[in-house]
């Protein structure tokens, strides 16, 4: 059985309201818990910590990181970053909009029209010494290639 | 026969160029072939072109394997890994590897050695030494040592630490807070990473000298939510350093408390500035707050507040261990100590260089580095960060010191340094820190906000095809007066300094932006 929304946000207010701050926390175990925040929480997260429901959008909007649509069931980031620029991520990047069915217009992300990819640029992994960095559902890959990125895809599996 | 002690890095470098498929097939190939094998998960020494550098402990000391695959492993093995052989992967004994021997560890001294969450390898190896010393001291002894040491602040500013700490020591408040800005979101960065993933107690050890000698009882780590492995790890440090007495109400018997929690950011680039660290640690969005007042009087839910870098903080606990003056031995003019730099982008021996003050960026990119990664000929290199500028050759044997870099309108900044070979173009680079500053402005001052936005537009149009209608010194006039209102009146450093790499861009390499003299000459 899922959880649904209302019980995950529940659980979370339930674990840090009494904290000071507790709004990236709790939005965090969210997302964690959902895959982003369905905007029928923030409601539920207002009055749970008593603020208004614009302040919660507000900060669920302004950080990169939050997700107010469900992503792609495989979502992959490609870093942007300048390290990785020096060691060709245009063209990585070009690539794996192409090879996933993305766009990455305007600096911001996208889903396959078939739900199956999302496409994020990210702005630094930490592994510039080893550019250019990709990550493909929470794992890291470093010194990235096409050939080396199509591998990795091609082994995600037909899931649907 | 005695287990063989085998390291394979645990760093997130090491883990994205395959390190735990390594250490899986060494412990499936060694029980396979019934060699006992003692595997530790270490950090990282900073060898970014070696991973996964593979050492195994042998009485000539510590032997070195890499860049190894899984695949490699079975020849490994055939050859004599566990005895440390010949092998066309092996670079003899770690420590003698040139890259290693000619650095000045001092922050980075355990690095890649120790079990990153191990307190025993961390006690055995100096750790908690300069937590005990401080125990010893008054608080006000704390703040001198950190004085008498030169620490400048790491993170960018270069601010002294020492200074900030009297501060926050001499305000009155029921509460006072530590708090650790691991918002690393500089490209050509990895100091804070490397050492959250790789030696936590030593940020631990240095945030609780920090509290006891300002008097705050709770410390905050703001990591960034790029870093999942560095998160992970500086949870179970903290939860370790708790059990064992080193965090929680009562620091070793000391009667003092200090309790650290772990914030995970959310991804916004100007959560790295101080004042928007804050907001986003109260809950809300991280846009920039004007100063005075300074987060040492009015910072965290309006308590004063220290915040210091990784490196700031990673760094105190050597100072207190052995003393100010053997810190400030290194380094150069008002620079003292070292500063672990970090190689990154087109160069061919990328990693983590600590060196005292005073190197050059020729050494690093050459002596160090190699060289480019393309094998072409290097360019330039941004010093600094995103928000730092490029430097032309004619720069690169200044000695990297805060105050010879701002004498040219450089900054030496975090350390990060980004290599670009002759294919870069500078007018593509200056283009994306306008777009990069329009993407990350938190939007509270105009000249960022809009300006970023205006500083791509017209870089646009100085990058156009020509036509009668453009008028190319006009556009490039304009570029300059929209860089000068945005140093001007930015409230903080994102809308601030965007303007220096796109200025060093035009500056240095005015052909890039089809200009065929410098223009100032042309203007």
């Amino acid at each position: 059985m899922n959880p649904t929304p209302a019980s995950v946000t529940q659980a979370a207010l339930a674990r840090h309201a009494a904290e000071p701050g507790a709004l990236l926390p709790i939005l965090h175990e969210v997302q964690d818990a959902l895959g982003h925040i369905p905007r029928e929480v923030v409601p539920q997260i207002a009055e749970g910590l008593n603020l208004s429901r614009a302040e919660v959008h507000g900060v669920v909007t302004y950080y990169h990181h939050f997700r107010a649509e469900a992503p792609g069931r495989h979502v992959v980031q490609v870093c942007r970053a300048e390290a990785c620029q020096a060691m060709g991520s245009d063209a990585l990047m070009a690539h794996a909009a192409h090879a996933l069915g993305c766009h990455t217009h305007g600096g911001h992300g996208s889903t396959s029209a078939d739900g199956r990819y999302t496409l994020n640029p990210v702005y630094c992994l930490g592994l510039c010494a080893s550019s250019p960095a990709v990550v493909v559902n929470d794992k890291l890959h470093a010194r990235m290639t096409p050939a080396k990125f199509d591998k990795i895809v091609n082994a995600l599996g037909a899931d649907a | 026969m005695n287990a063989v002690t085998v390291y394979v890095p645990r760093d997130s470098a090491a883990l994205a160029v395959g390190a735990d498929e390594v250490a899986a097939a060494l412990q499936a190939e060694c029980a396979r072939r019934g060699l006992a094998l003692n595997l530790v998960r270490n950090g990282s020494r900073g060898l970014f072109w070696l991973e996964t550098l593979v050492e195994v402990a042998t009485p000539q000391g510590r032997i070195a394997y890499g860049p190894v695959e899984a695949d490699d492993v079975p020849a490994l093995l055939d050859a004599g890994l566990l005895s440390g052989a010949a092998h066309a992967l092996c670079h003899g004994v770690t420590e003698q590897i040139p890259y290693l021997a000619k650095q000045e560890r001092l922050t980075f001294a355990r690095m890649g050695i120790t079990d990153p969450l191990s307190i025993a390898d961390y006690e055995a190896n100096e750790g908690f030494a300069g937590l005990r010393a401080a125990l010893a001291l008054a608080p006000a002894a704390i703040v001198h040592q950190v004085l008498d040491s030169g620490l400048r602040g790491r993170g960018g500013a270069a601010f002294p630490t020492g200074i900030k700490w009297k501060t926050v020591a001499a305000a009155q408040a029921a509460e006072k807070y530590v708090v650790c800005n691991a918002d690393e979101g500089d490209s050509g960065t990895f100091s804070d990473r490397m050492t959250m993933e790789g030696d936590p107690f030593m940020l631990i050890e240095g945030m609780t000298i920090a509290a006891l000698a300002v008097g705050a009882t709770r410390g905050y780590v703001y990591i960034r939510s790029e870093y999942p492995d560095a998160i992970a790890t500086m949870n179970e440090a903290v939860a370790r350093a708790t059990a064992a007495d080193y965090l929680g109400d009562d620091v070793l018997g000391s009667g003092r408390a200090f309790h650290l929690i772990i914030r995970k950011a959310a991804g916004a680039y100007v959560c790295g500035e101080e004042t928007a660290m804050l907001e986003s640690l109260e809950g809300k969005r991280g846009i920039v707050r004007a100063k005075p007042p300074l987060p040492a009087i009015e910072g965290l839910f309006g308590q004063p507040t220290v915040i210091n870098n990784v490196i700031s903080f990673a760094s105190v606990p050597l100072i207190l261990a052995r003393g100010a003056a053997f810190y400030r031995d290194y380094g150069v003019g008002r620079s003292r100590g070292t500063l672990p730099m970090q190689l990154a982008g087109n160069i061919k021996h990328g990693g983590l260089v600590e060196k005292a003050f005073g190197v050059t960026l020729r050494e690093l990119m050459f002596d160090f580095g190699g060289g480019s990664a393309s094998g072409r000929p290097i360019k330039t290199a941004q010093v600094g960060g995103p928000l730092g500028t490029y430097l032309p050759e004619s720069q690169w044997d200044l000695p990297i010191d805060y105050e010879a870099y701002a004498a040219v309108g450089a900054v030496v900044g975090h350390g990060g340094i980004v290599v670009h070979d002759d294919s870069a173009d500078l007018s593509k680079l200056a283009r994306y820190a306008m777009a990069f500053c329009a993407i990350e402005s938190c939007g509270k001052c105009t000249p960022c906000r809009i300006g970023s936005t205006r500083g791509v537009e017209v870089i646009d149009k100085i990058m156009a095809p020509p036509s009668p209608k453009t008028n190319k010194p006009q556009q490039v006039q304009l570029l300059r007066d929209l860089c000068d209102t945005m140093v001007h009146g930015s409230l903080c450093a994102m809308g601030g300094m965007t303007p220096y790499p796109v200025l060093s861009a035009l500056n240095h390499f005015p052909q890039d932006f089809g200009l065929a003299t410098p223009d100032r000459e042309a203007a």
